[in-house]
Formats: structure tokens, sequence, C-alpha cells
């Protein structure tokens, strides 16, 4: 069931969840603990992104994933994020007894598309604790700069 | 979205804070139960596993540096705390449960007492 709903990132019901996200937000209310775990299963990893003065900081929440099996892109200001997440739970034993197997498991995908002032050439990736983040600094005519007072 | 703590939404006030509840695959064999549960940005001084009685709970904080001049632009993980509570029965010992936090995934393994592991009793012919 996870293959196939991962495998569709940008499926409908993200991008109702998108839209009741942006509803709530708009409303003024918290967003609902609820709603968390449906995104958990909809689109995996989730995915923040911020932006510093000098750089883009996408953070994809992707735990328990071998970083050598990652496969990130940039292409057209949008970053494609991929890999492949194991399933820890022993396949074919009868001795196993399965209770509980929420974790998204299986091939993901997911795309996000950058603001338009950033410089796809200069881009710095890390894995920590489960979280990936990718650095895309701005170009340079984006950047703060300080003017000389003649 | 001005508001920078929005990122991880860090409310100053803990009684706001609603915690989430980490992903989990469970499951036993003979000698026990292990149970993985996703708490990605947890780093290990963060996280807290505590056994009270037969309850077992899981807490984890995400920790994510460098946030203090990032304005956030979108985000999907937006409480920074995790927690479960799991209650477990007579026959596993909670004494001897054994944690693992590694790339943002918990495992614990939570052993059966050695009376409660299935035996096969070997059958003679007298």
């Amino acid at each position: 069931m996870f293959d196939t709903m991962l495998s569709r990132p940008q499926s409908l019901f993200d991008q109702i969840e998108s839209l009741q996200r942006l509803l709530t937000r708009a409303s003024g209310q918290e967003i609902t603990p609820g709603s968390i775990r449906s995104v958990a299963f909809g689109a995996f990893p989730e995915i923040n992104v911020g932006r510093t003065p000098t750089s883009v900081e996408v953070f994809a929440f992707a735990p328990g994933i071998d970083p050598a099996t990652l496969d990130v892109t940039i292409e057209r200001n949008v970053l494609k994020l991929s890999g492949l997440r194991e399933s820890p739970v022993p396949k074919g034993d009868a001795k196993t007894q399965l209770y509980a197997n929420e974790r998204p498991q299986g091939r993901f995908s997911r795309a996000v598309t950058l603001p338009d002032d950033v410089d796809p050439t200069k881009v710095e990736a890390r894995y920590r604790d489960g979280v990936l983040r990718i650095s895309i600094a701005l170009s340079a005519a984006a950047q703060p700069q300080r003017i000389a007072v003649q | 979205m001005t508001d920078r703590s929005e990122l991880t939404a860090t409310t100053a006030s803990g009684s706001r804070e609603q915690p989430v509840s980490p992903a989990v695959d469970i499951f036993e064999d003979d000698g026990g139960i292990t149970l993985l549960a996703d708490m990605p940005g947890v780093a290990r001084e963060r996280l807290d596993v505590k056994l009270d009685g037969d309850s077992l709970s899981v807490e984890g904080r995400v920790s994510l540096d460098g946030l203090d001049d990032m304005r956030p632009l979108w985000a999907e993980v937006n409480v920074p705390l995790f927690r479960r509570t799991f209650t477990l029965s007579r026959e596993l010992d909670g004494s001897r449960i054994e944690a693992n936090l590694k790339d943002g995934v918990l495992t614990l393994r939570v052993p059966k007492h050695p009376h409660a592991q299935p035996r096969r009793i070997q059958v003679t012919v007298g």
C-alpha cells in the first residue's frame, strides 16, 4: 500500500492536504497534530523549506535511510529527491508476528520548486539524525550587499 | 508565516504544544518484541525512553541548528516534539529493554522473561 502511495507524491490527496493546510493557516487556527500523520503516510519524506539572507534551506525528514541511496537533483529550479527505504520487518518468517507497520517504506520521490533567485551550482547536502538538509545558495544578485558610501 | 518560530513551531508556552505520535513498526518473535519509531531530527541527548510500571513511553525533541535567521517558506513538520506511550504485557521484561537511536530511527528491543519464551518439549520414547 505504501509503495503505491509513495510513488504518487503529487496525488490528488496531497493537493487536498496542501489546500487544507493553507486554509488552516489562513484562518489562524492551529494545525491539528492529527494531520501530520496523514502527511507522513501520503508524502514521504515530509519537507520544510526556509530562507536565510544568503540561502534557501530544504529539510527532508527522512529517517533511517542510507545516505548513499539518496538521489538529489536540481533541474530548472526544481529540486528532486528520491531514494529507497527498506522494511526492517523480517519477511517470510512464520515465527514473526507483525503488530504495527506504520512507517512508510519502499521507493519514494518528492519534488520542491525553489525560488527563482537561487544559484543551483552552489548546493550542499548533509544527512544528520535522519534529516537531509540541502542548502542552496542565493544567486549573488539576490544576496544582501553593502553599499559603499562615497 | 513571518514568525521564524513557525519553522518548527517552537511555542514559548509548553502547554500549547501537542506532541506528534511517531510512526512505528512493531513485531514479535520468540525472544521478544522489536519496536521501531521514526523520530527524524531527534539527537540522542534529546531522546527520553521511560518505563513506569508497565507503561513504556518514548519522547524526543527535534533540534535543527542554524534556524535563527531563517524565515519559513513551507512547513509540513510543524510540531518539534514526538511522544508515544505503549503498555507492556506481563511476559515482557521491562528491566532488560535495549534502546538504540540511529539516523532518526529509535529501535527498542523488549525481551520476554525466560519462562515466557516458547520451549519445545522433547518427547522421549520409552
